[in-house]
């Protein structure tokens, strides 16, 4: 029963929203060409009030507008899926430091690194990239050794 | 973007939607999953990241080998591809230690708004930190050395 054991939720729900994920991204790649990652959000809207330079590169301006109408498509398609399946707002249990001083990491390390899990992950890997492929097995072992060591001090959840 | 033609903006947002409901329904939106995943307790996430790369991965070589160019773009189908250098693994391991910690990605949290996820305002709010901390430094760091034009 070793399969239970590893999913002990099933596949469906995971395998289904992956292939929604994919089919969101693949829709905005037909109709326009553009590979839409999420984290470049973060320094593009920068830009709208920060004049540090590496913000307001032509890149970023010129893609801002429709990053923030991607990002606000993404809030309210999970919206959705919270009236209609969830019955209302579920909240974390994880403490508000880890998700402040995670936070930092990941928007410190996705921009250093030019993307995150739907832009290397989903994307890169889509595009069999090698810089990806490192990309992402470096962001997965380093995440597997952090939180089972954050585990393992006892910290929960 | 020199070209943009009616309906760019709208199926960005139809194709943020699907994404966003995805994230919701795989549950990735909620950290507790995603720290599931990292600790093996439940392997699922390989069906979420999997299962979204193959999508893109058919999508992307059916329109770069067959199909000319976007209809709202007029731009030509490519594929996503970096240059690699030093920075791609400082930024994994950044990103991986920032993942681990917290259980979030930058798409899996505004997706977690959406959900009604208040708390996750601390990971955004962070990630925004993150990111203005690194754009600063590095126009500083390369500023210095193209010019007067690093002033903020």
């Amino acid at each position: 029963m070793i399969g239970v054991e590893l999913f002990p939720n099933g596949i469906a729900r995971y395998l289904i929203g992956g292939l929604f994920i994919g089919g969101g991204i693949a829709s905005i790649y037909l109709a326009t060409g553009i590979i839409a990652g999420a984290s470049t959000f973060l320094e593009s809207t920068l830009s709208y009030v920060s004049n540090v330079p590496r913000f307001n590169r032509l890149r970023y301006v010129g893609s801002r507008d429709w990053r923030i109408v991607f990002t606000a498509g993404i809030v309210l398609g999970a919206g959705v899926y919270a009236v209609v399946w969830q019955g209302g707002a579920w909240t974390t249990e994880v403490q508000w430091w880890r998700l402040l001083a995670g936070g930092v990491l990941v928007g410190v390390g996705t921009r250093l690194g030019k993307g995150c899990t739907s832009g290397h992950g989903v994307c890169g890997v889509g595009s069999l990239s090698q810089t990806s492929i490192v990309n992402v097995a470096t962001f997965i072992s380093v995440a597997i050794g952090t939180a089972q060591l954050v585990q393992a001090l006892g910290v929960s959840p | 973007m020199t070209d943009r033609r009616p309906g760019f903006h709208l199926v960005i947002l139809v194709g943020g939607l699907i994404f966003g409901f995805g994230l919701a329904y795989s549950h990735m939106a909620r950290p507790e999953v995603v720290l599931d995943f990292l600790q093996f307790d439940d392997l699922g996430l390989l069906f979420v990241m999997g299962g979204a790369a193959a999508v893109t991965g058919v999508v992307f070589t059916v329109a770069t080998g067959v199909l000319d160019s976007a209809p709202l773009t007029g731009v030509e189908y490519v594929r996503r591809v970096k240059s690699f250098d030093r920075n791609v693994v400082v930024g994994g391991v950044v990103f991986g230690t920032g993942w681990g910690l917290s259980g979030i990605c930058p798409g899996a949290a505004y997706a977690s708004v959406g959900i009604g996820n208040w708390p996750i305002l601390w990971a955004v709010a962070g990630m925004f930190i993150g990111a203005y901390a690194q754009g600063r430094l590095r126009s500083r760091i390369t500023g210095s050395s193209a010019g007067p034009t690093a002033a903020d």
